[in-house]
């Protein structure tokens, strides 16, 4: 059974692959189709990174001329968007370090905070608290608040929770392991949910900063 | 199950990834700890909400002039 289900699995082609077999071939049309399926994803993940709109826009254009002028060395047994979005994040990586005047840019920078590793706003939030702010106010509040992230924990949310990558993807996206993937993004979830709670809580009810554990347990019923 | 226990095995829970026996562990501290229950809950929204929520607008018009770029320079490196 596992076999059977093994060699379907491997005949399973995912239609990027296709297209990316037609460019190949000479056919311009289909690079056409893959950039038109990825531009908002690979325009999104260079914003998060460069936090620049012009940068974005020039890092969108670089990485997918990039990546077509270097076709012949994707693998097809890659997922053509993981290895779109690794020569996406190298593009912005440059251009944040070009930024800086040639400074070394890492993912590994600004982690020193421990900011958001333990919870510390309980307040439950209002149902559906986003339907409190029109659109453009809380594009607003999104931007600003995963923009204080630290780098590191920005990059890994992105990729992991917005743009779909598995962990295992990020991982190897990003030059991390698997473990330091899980850690960042922990905190990066703590902390977004920690910042967002400022607009999004209940605007009655007590706030209790404290600690977890042994703090946690006997609030319950107050 | 202890709350610090519960905020490690968190992304796993979001990610459902966890054994059943793990998930009832879980449930079950969080029916009787009402912080643990709001972080759970206020986590999972906080990723559900930047999930749909396009902070990064590509207006149809700059989406058009980038698309065009990158498909001339494209053609130019032929």
């Amino acid at each position: 059974m596992s076999t059977i289900q093994s060699i379907a699995g491997q005949n399973e082609q995912h239609p990027d692959i296709a297209l990316v077999e037609r460019v190949r071939a000479g056919d311009v049309s289909a690079y056409d189709e893959l950039v038109r399926k990825y531009e908002r994803q690979i325009f999104r993940i260079a914003q998060h990174i460069t936090q620049n709109r012009e940068d974005a826009e020039d890092v969108m254009q670089d990485a997918f001329l990039k990546a077509y002028e270097k076709l012949d060395q994707f693998q097809g047994n890659a997922k053509f968007y993981t290895w779109l979005v690794r020569i996406a994040v190298n593009e912005s990586l440059m251009r944040l370090r070009k930024r800086r005047s040639g400074k070394m840019v890492s993912i590994d920078e600004d982690l020193k905070t421990e900011e958001g590793s333990v919870p510390r706003d309980f307040a439950d939030w209002a149902p559906n608290p986003e339907q409190n702010y029109n659109q453009s106010e809380l594009a607003g509040i999104l931007r600003k608040t995963i923009q204080g992230l630290p780098h590191g924990f920005r990059v890994v949310f992105a990729l992991r929770d917005v743009e779909g990558l598995s962990t295992e993807e990020t991982a190897e996206t990003l030059g991390l392991s698997v473990p330091a993937v899980k850690s960042r993004l922990l905190r990066a979830r703590l902390q977004l949910r920690e910042r967002l709670s400022r607009y999004f809580k209940r605007k009655t009810g007590p706030v209790t900063p404290s600690g977890i554990d042994g703090v946690l347990a006997p609030q319950k019923g107050n | 199950m202890t709350c610090t226990e519960f905020l490690q095995l968190l992304d796993d829970l979001i990610d459902e990834s966890v054994s059943a026996p793990i998930r009832s562990e879980i449930e079950q501290h969080i029916r009787c700890c009402e912080h643990c229950e709001v972080v759970f809950n206020t986590t999972r929204k906080t990723i559900e909400i930047y999930r749909s929520n396009e902070i990064y607008d590509l207006t149809p018009e700059l989406r058009e002039r980038l698309h065009a770029a990158i498909m001339a320079r494209c053609r130019g490196c032929r």
